[in-house]
């Protein structure tokens, strides 16, 4: 059988080349016994997808594209580690470093490319570095566990990834591109702003139009001189200014060259039998170093060599359609705006997208797309095609994109009409057609299904729309079941959303939103406070709480009434005041004339009725801390007297409730949080209808959970029982904060365990050790916090909000 | 007829923000949107009077903090399901100085 087949040697491991020999097995699965080498040590993996390395969640099984398994699988003989150092072209052989020889009929040399290093002085300092590959990658990581800034230079796509890559791992990044705008070669120059801005907003710095012309420090980079004088400082220089083909073994071994190896319409270069695919690749002038490029040049090789007729590669016009930093932007053809051509653009800064395209003798030849891509394949068929456009020109403008106007309808008909070998995945060449395929035929009904069945938008998800729209296209009623988000704006449920912000480092409501594809751009008044809590949960120290996310009552501080008034509820600790605070509370209440004063249920003094502009008066008045009657925080810790009055008291139930509530106000927590201390089983202070309750009993505490006394009453479950006033508190913190980690925003403890069960927090707090883990994680939070009345009496900034604008002036016409 | 009012200076709303005012017995809320645009309302909900202005800002509109109505700022429409209008006025902004005109 073997003897039979023809052998084939692949040089390179990655994307371009094992794409090639992937459609080969699928043409011909018996033709040829395949060797590949690889010099790095890792199966084929998604060099798209290392900034999401960086980015500290994915890790390398992530972005594998071809596991080990598949190479056994395919019985392909796999050399990692291995350079192939000779093409011998007269025996057909190939080594490698390692001395491994093997014969070959046909060989692709499929080296990629190597990143362009500046020959600056002081290059070959430590700490610079390009970003190419995976041990770039662990680099980037390994040095950001040392020093803080970093510099990249070259604000093209690859800069801006790796720039993105390490402001998630927490370093302050400068991008320094020698242009005047960034990603010249892909936007114009008014997409290139818009991006800018929300990159800007995302962290990074720029330095535009900025020559490098030395590398400073001693040992290592210490930051970059530029032509002009100036200087910045970064420990960390990352090179992404461009690549250059890998031609050197093709070089050696008398493979004709030019920038790239110089290849037919066949993959074949200057040597009969030897094929090379990919970036190092040179046809018709161009070495591509885009991957739906590579990906065609592979179909064609593998036809090729598989002897299936194909008309050849034609050389693509390439189009690129990206996702950057959450960004989505598209550019194919010509968007110049040359001499003789004519230009129509589309801004709105309100949607934060744009759209312009580019006109020449009545056809299309150019287009950019930004914030909404959804029309770039519609564009870019046309601009394939060169049929006319004239007179639609306003129409393609305007009228293509429903969502640019916010009108329905339109979208699927657009599909539709589509070819099947259009591409609707660029980053992993999926067509139409086997999109279309795999739902017919497949029973692909999800997303999810469609691109584990054919990868299409697995990579940058820049074509998820779109997959969506085939797939209500040809599945219509077997669609499978919509998941329900958080809220209409999203379909991720929290654990996801919680999930994916750690994973990715996300660290602003807006940042999530934009990742994660929310479906309105600013949110809703549900996930905002939602995202707010979990980010600030996440990440206590890092975050900065968004103010404008928080709900009315958490951002004034006070309750809203139905009437527009506040009211007003100061801390009193357990329920116990004196009779100088009493004083203050009933002088303050005078003197702003406020209609009610009353007790609540919760053992506090509540002033009803307060306008808003008087708000900070009072507090500053009162000069007591905010009672947090008003959030999803501790609201009180309900006391009886216990044992330092009652006859029946067992324990200080005063003691341990004040004790508490010092410990836990200023809080955030999913939903509110009511606690109460008893200091005998009569239970005085009903605790056993709290969040968390305590009871004394002779000799100890029974500690109580997610009791509620509110819509539906619930009783509390017995948590367990301790013996000390420090067990109390272990206990207590340690379910404060499990529940502030694992319940959705808006969830009452109640709620949240009769959903996830007893059992399941009994067991996640039963040892001391994450006991004492859980507690650090809420102490560190609580030490974070300070009194918010306070803060607004003392600082103008916030206290205007509490004010109307002072009057109106009217101006001459 | 109509007036011209130099109301307040961009700095004085927080973005995605809003301060009130009264002009002519009306009670006005000026909204600063994410974008640095100014849109002002009447500070009435359809509903049941809340104060939109302390409502939550989520791109052009805002969420009622009584009911959670939405509402368009741009053109006063409440967002489906629920239905009404609120009145809105125009406004301007001087970019350089950044002074905010409303025209009542």
């Amino acid at each position: 059988m073997t003897t039979s087949k023809k052998k084939l040697v692949l040089i390179g491991n990655g994307m371009a080349g094992v794409r090639a020999v992937e459609h080969l097995l699928k043409l011909s699965p018996d033709s040829y016994d395949i060797t590949i080498f690889g010099a790095e040590p890792h199966p084929n993996y998604n060099r798209i997808m290392l900034s999401s390395v960086l980015a500290g969640g994915a890790d390398m099984q992530e972005i594998v594209i071809n596991d080990w398994n598949w190479y056994k699988e395919n019985n392909i003989t796999l050399h990692v580690g291995h350079k192939v150092t000779k093409i011998d072209t007269e025996s057909k052989k190939v080594t490698s470093h390692l001395g491994i020889e093997v014969d070959y009929d046909a060989v692709i040399i499929a080296t990629g490319s190597n990143p362009f290093m500046l020959p600056l002085p002081g290059a070959d300092k430590e700490g610079v570095i390009a970003f190419r590959d995976i041990h770039d990658c662990e680099v980037m990581i390994d040095a950001s566990k040392k020093y803080k800034k970093a510099v990249v230079i070259g604000g093209g796509l690859l800069g801006l990834e790796a720039a993105r890559g390490l402001l998630h791992l927490g370093m302050e990044v400068n991008v320094v591109h020698i242009f005047n705008y960034l990603m010249e070669r892909q936007l114009d120059e008014q997409a290139a702003k818009m991006l800018q801005r929300e990159l800007e907003a995302q962290g990074m710095q720029f330095l535009l139009q900025k020559s490098t012309s030395s590398i400073k420090g001693k040992r290592r980079a210490a930051g970059l001189v530029f032509a002009d004088g100036s200087e910045v400082d970064g420990d960390l220089i990352v090179m992404a200014v461009g690549i250059k083909p890998n031609i050197e073994l093709a070089k050696a071994s008398g493979i004709e060259v030019n920038r790239g190896i110089v290849v037919d319409d066949f993959m074949q270069t200057s040597v009969p039998g030897v094929y090379a695919v990919g970036e190092c690749a040179e046809h018709r002038g161009i070495a591509y170093g885009l991957v739906a490029p590579l990906y065609e040049q592979g179909a064609v090789l593998a036809k090729h060599l598989a002897g299936v007729e194909t008309a050849g590669y034609a050389g693509s016009v390439t189009s690129t359609k990206l996702k950057v930093s959450g960004v989505d932007v598209f550019s194919a053809g010509r968007f110049d705006e040359a001499p003789g051509t004519r230009a129509l653009k589309i801004q709105d800064d309100m949607a934060g997208t744009y759209k312009k395209i580019v006109v020449q003798d009545g056809k299309l030849i150019g287009a950019v797309l930004f914030g909404d891509t959804s029309d770039g394949s519609e564009l870019f068929a046309s601009i394939k095609k060169g049929e006319s456009v004239a007179g639609r020109e306003k129409e393609i403008l305007l009228g293509i994109s429903s969502d640019l106007l916010g009108q329905s309808g339109g979208g699927s008909s657009r599909l539709e009409s589509m070819a099947d070998d259009e591409i609707i995945c660029g980053c992993n060449g999926v067509s139409k057609g086997t999109i279309a395929d795999a739902i017919q035929n497949k029973g692909c009904n999800t997303v999810g299904a469609i691109k584990s069945c054919t990868k299409a938008s697995a990579s940058c998800g820049g074509c998820k729309p779109q997959v969506e729209g085939l797939l209500h296209l040809y599945a219509g009623d077997a669609v499978g079941d919509v998941k329900e988000g958080i809220c209409g704006c999203t379909t991720l449920s929290r654990d996801e959303i919680v999930a994916e912000i750690t994973r990715m480092k996300l660290m602003s409501t807006k940042e999530v939103m934009n990742v994660l594809d929310w479906s309105n751009p600013e949110g809703c008044s549900k996930c905002r406070p939602a995202l707010n809590y979990y980010l600030g949960m996440l990440y206590p120290e890092e975050y900065v709480d968004e103010n404008e996310s928080r709900i009315t009552n958490e951002r004034y501080h006070a309750n809203i009434q139905k009437d527009g008034t506040f009211s007003v509820v100061p801390r009193i600790y357990g329920g116990v005041t004196s009779p100088a605070d009493l004083k203050k509370i009933a002088e303050v209440a005078e003197k702003f004339e406020v209609p009610m004063v009353k007790f609540t249920g919760g053992q506090r003094l509540d002033l009803l009725g307060v306008k808003k502009e008087d708000l900070p008066k009072i507090w500053e008045e009162l000069d007591m801390p905010s009672g947090h009657a008003y959030g999803k925080t501790l609201r009180t810790v309900k006391t009886c007297v216990g044992n330092t009055f009652c006859r029946f008291g067992t324990q200080d139930s005063i003691g341990m409730g004040i004790r508490m509530e010092k410990a836990f106000e200023r809080l955030n927590t999913p939903a509110k949080v009511k606690l109460a201390v008893s200091g005998c089983p009569r239970n005085c202070a009903e605790a056993t209808i709290k969040d968390f309750g305590v009871v004394a009993i002779d000799g100890g505490w029974e500690l109580h959970v997610a009791g509620n006394g509110g819509v539906k009453v619930r009783a509390t479950d017995l948590l367990c029982i301790v013996k000390t006033e420090d067990e109390v508190m272990e206990w207590s913190s340690a379910f404060l904060q499990y529940y502030r980690e694992n319940a959705q925003w808006n969830e009452r403890t109640a709620q949240w365990v009769e959903r996830v069960g007893l059992e399941s927090v009994k067991k996640a707090l039963e040892n001391r050790e994450d006991r004492l883990a859980l507690m650090g994680r809420i102490e560190k939070t609580l030490s974070l916090t300070t009194d918010p009345w306070k803060q607004i009496v003392e600082k103008d900034e916030l206290r205007k909000n509490f004010e109307q604008l002072s009057g109106a002036q009217p101006v001459q016409l | 007829m109509t007036t011209k009012l130099l109301v307040a200076n961009l700095s004085d709303i927080d973005v995605k923000g809003s301060r009130r005012i009264i002009v002519k017995d009306i009670e006005i809320a000026v909204f600063r949107l994410s974008d640095d645009s100014v849109l002002a309302v009447e500070n009435r909900c359809p509903h049941k009077g809340g104060s939109l202005s302390e409502g939550m800002v989520c791109g052009t509109a805002v969420h009622c903090p009584l009911h959670d109505w939405k509402i368009d700022l741009r053109s006063g429409r409440v967002h489906e399901p629920d239905d009404g209008c609120v009145t809105t006025f125009e406004t301007e902004i001087d970019r350089a100085s950044g002074s905010i005109y409303l025209t009542i």
